[in-house]
C-alpha cells in the first residue's frame, strides 16, 4: 500500500466517513487514492478556514471527531483561525495537512511552511510524520488525543513522500502515550466533600458550560439540578445543556447574560461549576468575583482548575462520570437530617428570590412597527423552530441576541464561536452540522459583516444541496464594534459602517438558491416561516433597526454587579465621573 | 523566586519547542534550561530554572503536565535536591598574577583546562551561589568570559518521587 492508502485505511478505521478540504500540489497523491475510496466522503469547500470551521461544526453537532484537509503552505496557514477556534472551545478536530517532501523541509521550497511550528500553540497536539511506518500510529493517536480528556484539535503534517511511499499496513492495536492519561474518575473523597459543602450551603447555584455538552452529560446536569432544586446559569457555550423552558433554568451568564443569572452569581454562597473555565466574559472583574462564595469545580482539564479562580473543592474527571457519582451521593443523603434537610428551607427561599429576579428583569426591548427590531427577528426564529433545529451563529450583536432570544432545548443544537469569537464561523459551521445531521433543520444566524467573510460557501451549500437557512441580521454595521464606539468612544464611529450590501435576491440567483429581503416588520413572520418551510436553502436578508445596542451588559473589566440593564442605565453610568475605560484590564477586549 | 523544575519528556522532535513556547506565550522568562537523553533513550530530562510569581507556580506545573509528551514534572524548588551547574571561565590575567589566581581557584576546586599567554581557562562545578562567588573573585584579576551549562538537578536520597497521578516510580530507571 502507499501512504495515501494507508491514511485512508486509518481514517476508515477511525470511523471518519467525511472530511472537508481543498486539494493542492503535495496532497494530489492522496486525492488520487480518494477516488477509489468512496467510504471516505470529501466535501470540497471554498476556503480552508471554512474546511476547519465545517469540521468543527460537524464535531459539535455529532459529538464525533471532525476531519479537515489542506495542502502545504497557504492551505495549511489558512487553517490557523479554524484550529484556534476549535482549541478555545475544546472541539475534537483532526486536521491533515500536506507538506513538502522530507528532503526539502527547511529549504524554503515552493509552498513550504513550518506548519507544526505555526500551529503548535493552537492545537492540543501536532505531528510531523517523517517515517511512513509511524503513520498508522500517529493517526490513531491523533484521533485519540482529539476526542479524549479535554477535547481539542490535533494536526498531522504529511510530507509528500510519506503520501507516496510504499509500506506494509500494520494497524496498531493500542495507543501508548506515557505522558497522556486523562483522569476520568472523580476522586471519591472530593465528591463526598462536595456533597457535604452543598448541604451546608443556603444559596447555591449551578454554573455550567460547554464541558457538559462535550461530555454528553446534559441529562446528568438536569438530574443534578432537579435533585438539588437549584437554579442553573449556563454559559454561552453551555446553552442547550438544560432546556430553556426548564423551571430551574436561570438564563445565560456573562457580559450580555440575564440579570437573574449574573445576580445569582453575586449573591450565591456556593457555586457548583461544571465544565466551565471561569472565562473573563463570565466572571467580570476577577477581584470582585465570588467574594463570599465557595466553589466546587468539576472539569476534565486539571489546568483549568485554579487558573482564574480558586476552587474550594476541585474535582478532576470526566464530567459525566463525576456527575453520576455526585448525583448518587446526593440522592443517598438528600433525606438525611445532617444532609439535604439541613438548610433546605433557606434553599427554597433562595430559589424564590432568584425567580423574583427573573420576573423583575427579563430580557426586554421595545418593539416597533416602523422597523424590524433585531430582537424581534430572533424571537420569531425561536418561535418558528421551537427548539427543534440546529442553530449556528456568527460573532457580534446578533450572536448575543440569538443567545438571549433563541430558546435551546437540546444539547449540540447551539453552535457558536465562544472562546475565539471568530467572525465567519456561522455559515461553514452550518455546513458541517448539516452533514452531521442530514435530517435536522439547520439555521445559520449571521451578521452582515461576518456573512461577507463566508459568502463563497453559498456555492458549497448549493453544490451539495444542503437545505440550510441563512438569516442575515443586517444592520449595515459591524454592529458590536459600533456599540462599543457608541458607548465607550463618545459615539465616534470609526470604520464600522458598510455603505453597500449586495442584493440578497440577486445574490441568491447568482449562486442558485432562493434569496429574499425583508424590511417591513409586518412581513417578518411570514418571511421567517417561508424560509424555514422551504425544502431548499434560503438566504434571508433581514434589514433590522441599525443602531440598537445589546443589553444587559456587564462592561468589560467591570464587576458583575456593575451590570447595565438598558441603554438609559448605561448612558447614565458612563456619564458619571468614573466611567469604565475600554481596555483597562486584561478582560477589557471586545469580541 | 526562581523555581527549579525537572521535566521528563518523550524524546521526540518538537517537544522542547512546545515547552519553551509555553513559557514564552505567557511571558515567563527561562533562566536556564538543559536537556539530555535519560538512561532510556526514549525519554529526555529537561531541567529548567524559571522565575515565576508564587501564585502562577501551580499553573506552570499544570500547563507542563498538559503537554502530551510530558511524562512527569517535578518541582525541586522546595525539595531537598542536588543541584549542579558547570561553567567554563576564561580570565584575561596578567602573567605576574597567575599563581595567586590559581591559589584562589583551588578553594573553589576549579580545574585549569587551558592556559595561554595572557589568559587562563577554568572549569568549575557547583550550585549557582558557588559559581557567583568564584566569579566575584576572578573579576579582580582581569576581564572574564564565561559559558555556563545551566542547572541540572536530582532529588536527594534513595527515595524517588512518585510519577504524578499513577504512583509509579519514575526517577528510577528512566530518570537518571
Ligand atoms: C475575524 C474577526 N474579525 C474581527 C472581529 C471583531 N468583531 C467582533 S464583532 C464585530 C462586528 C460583527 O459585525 P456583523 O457581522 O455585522 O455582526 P453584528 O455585530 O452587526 O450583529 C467585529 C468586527 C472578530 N470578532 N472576528
Ligand atoms: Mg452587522
Amino acid at each position: 500500500m502507499n501512504g495515501s492508502e494507508i491514511l485512508l485505511e486509518c481514517l476508515r478505521r477511525e470511523g471518519a466517513g467525511i472530511m472537508f478540504g481543498i486539494p493542492g500540489g503535495v496532497v494530489i497523491p492522496f486525492y488520487d487514492k480518494l477516488v477509489d475510496h468512496p467510504e471516505v466522503r470529501h466535501i470540497l469547500v471554498r476556503h480552508e478556514e471554512n474546511a476547519c470551521f465545517a469540521a468543527d461544526g460537524f464535531a459539535r453537532a455529532s459529538g464525533r471527531v471532525g476531519v479537515c484537509m489542506a495542502t502545504s503552505g497557504p492551505g495549511a496557514t489558512n487553517l490557523v483561525t479554524g484550529l484556534t477556534n476549535a482549541m478555545m472551545d475544546s472541539i475534537p478536530v483532526v486536521a491533515l495537512t500536506g507538506q513538502v517532501s522530507t528532503n526539502l523541509i527547511g529549504n524554503d521550497a515552493f509552498q513550504e511552511a513550518d506548519t507544526v511550528g505555526i500551529t503548535r500553540s493552537c492545537t492540543k497536539h501536532n505531528y510531523l510524520v517523517k517515517d511512513l511506518k509511524e503513520l498508522p500510529q500517529v493517526i490513531r493517536e491523533a484521533f485519540y488525543i482529539a476526542r479524549t480528556g479535554r477535547p481539542g484539535p490535533v494536526l498531522v503534517d504529511l510530507p509528500k513522500n510519506i503520501l507516496t511511499g510504499e509500506a506494509e499496513f500494520e494497524y496498531p492495536e493500542t495507543v501508548s502515550l506515557p505522558g497522556y492519561r486523562p483522569t476520568t474518575e472523580g476522586h471519591d473523597g472530593q465528591i463526598k466533600k462536595a456533597v457535604q459543602t452543598i448541604w451546608e450551603s443556603c444559596r447555591p447555584v449551578i454554573y455550567a458550560g460547554g464541558g457538559v455538552i462535550s461530555a454528553n452529560a446534559a441529562p446528568l446536569l438536569r438530574q443534578l439540578a432537579e435533585l438539588l432544586d437549584v437554579p442553573v446559569g449556563l454559559t454561552l457555550m453551555g446553552l442547550g445543556a438544560l432546556p430553556a423552558d426548564h423551571p430551574l433554568f436561570n438564563g445565560m451568564l456573562g457580559m450580555h447574560g440575564a440579570y437573574s443569572a449574573n445576580r445569582a452569581m453575586v449573591e450565591t454562597d456556593l457555586m457548583i461549576a461544571v465544565g466551565v473555565r471561569f472565562d473573563d466574559r463570565v466572571t467580570g472583574k476577577l477581584e470582585a468575583f465570588a467574594r463570599h462564595a465557595r466553589i466546587i469545580h468539576i472539569d476534565s482539564a486539571p489546568a483549568e482548575i485554579g487558573k482564574n479562580v480558586r476552587a474550594d473543592v476541585p474535582i478532576v474527571g470526566d464530567v459525566g462520570r463525576v456527575l453520576e457519582k455526585l448525583n448518587r451521593r446526593i440522592a443517598e443523603t438528600r433525606e438525611a437530617p445532617a444532609g439535604g434537610l439541613k438548610n433546605a428551607a433557606s434553599r427554597r427561599a433562595w430559589l424564590e428570590t432568584v425567580r423574583g429576579w427573573q420576573r423583575e428583569h427579563p430580557f426586554a426591548y421595545e418593539d416597533r412597527n416602523d422597523r424590524i427590531m433585531p430582537q424581534r427577528l430572533f424571537q420569531e426564529i425561536s418561535r418558528a423552530i421551537d427548539g427543534e433545529a440546529i442553530v449556528t451563529t456568527d460573532v457580534g450583536q446578533h450572536q448575543m441576541w440569538s443567545a438571549q432570544w433563541i430558546k435551546r432545548r437540546h444539547p449540540r443544537t447551539w453552535l457558536t464561536s465562544g472562546g475565539l469569537g471568530s467572525m465567519g464561523y456561522g455559515v461553514p459551521a452550518a455546513i458541517g452540522a448539516q452533514f452531521a445531521c442530514p435530517d435536522q433543520r439547520v439555521v445559520a444566524v449571521v451578521g452582515d459583516g461576518g456573512f461577507q467573510m463566508s459568502l463563497p460557501e453559498l456555492a458549497t451549500i448549493v453544490a451539495y444541496g444542503l437545505p440550510i437557512k441563512i438569516f442575515i441580521s443586517n444592520n449595515g454595521f459591524l454592529g458590536m464594534v459600533r456599540q462599543w464606539q457608541d458607548l465607550f468612544c463618545h459615539g465616534r464611529y470609526s470604520a464600522v459602517e458598510f455603505p453597500i450590501f449586495p442584493d440578497a435576491r440577486k445574490l441568491g440567483e447568482a449562486f442558485g438558491l432562493r434569496g429574499q429581503v425583508v424590511s417591513d416588520p409586518a412581513e417578518l413572520r411570514e418571511a421567517v416561516e417561508s424560509a424555514l418551510n422551504d425544502p431548499g436553502p434560503v438566504l434571508t436578508d433581514v434589514r433590522v433597526s441599525r443602531e440598537e445596542n445589546v443589553f444587559p451588559m456587564v462592561p468589560a473589566g467591570g464587576a458583575l454587579q456593575d451590570i447595565f440593564l438598558d441603554e438609559q442605565a448605561a448612558r447614565a453610568s458612563l456619564a458619571a465621573p468614573a466611567p469604565v475605560a475600554v481596555g483597562d484590564s486584561g478582560a477589557g477586549e471586545m469580541s | 523566586m526562581p523555581q527549579t523544575l525537572s521535566v521528563l519528556v518523550e524524546n521526540k522532535s518538537g517537544v522542547l519547542a512546545r515547552i519553551s513556547g509555553l513559557f514564552s506565550a505567557r511571558g515567563f522568562n527561562i533562566e536556564s534550561l538543559t536537556v539530555a537523553k535519560t538512561m532510556d533513550p526514549k525519554f529526555s530530562r529537561i531541567t529548567m530554572v524559571v522565575d515565576v510569581a508564587e501564585e502562577t507556580r501551580e499553573q506552570v506545573l499544570k500547563q507542563l503536565h498538559k503537554q502530551i509528551n510530558v511524562v512527569q514534572v517535578l518541582d525541586l524548588t522546595d525539595t531537598p535536591a542536588v543541584q549542579r551547574e558547570l561553567a567554563l571561565i576564561k580570565v584575561h590575567v596578567p602573567h605576574e598574577m597567575r599563581s595567586r589566581l590559581l591559589q584562589e581557584a583551588e578553594i573553589f576546586r576549579a580545574k585549569v583546562v587551558d592556559a595561554a599567554p595572557g589568559s587562563i581557562t577554568l572549569e568549575v562545578t557547583g550550585d549557582g551561589d558557588k559559581l557567583e562567588a568564584l566569579l566575584r573573585v576572578l573579576e579582580h584579576y582581569g576581564r572574564v568570559e564565561m559559558a555556563r551549562t545551566g542547572t541540572v538537578a536530582l532529588p536527594r536520597g534513595a527515595a524517588s518521587l512518585p510519577r504524578n497521578g499513577s504512583g509509579r516510580m519514575a526517577m528510577v530507571g528512566v530518570g537518571k
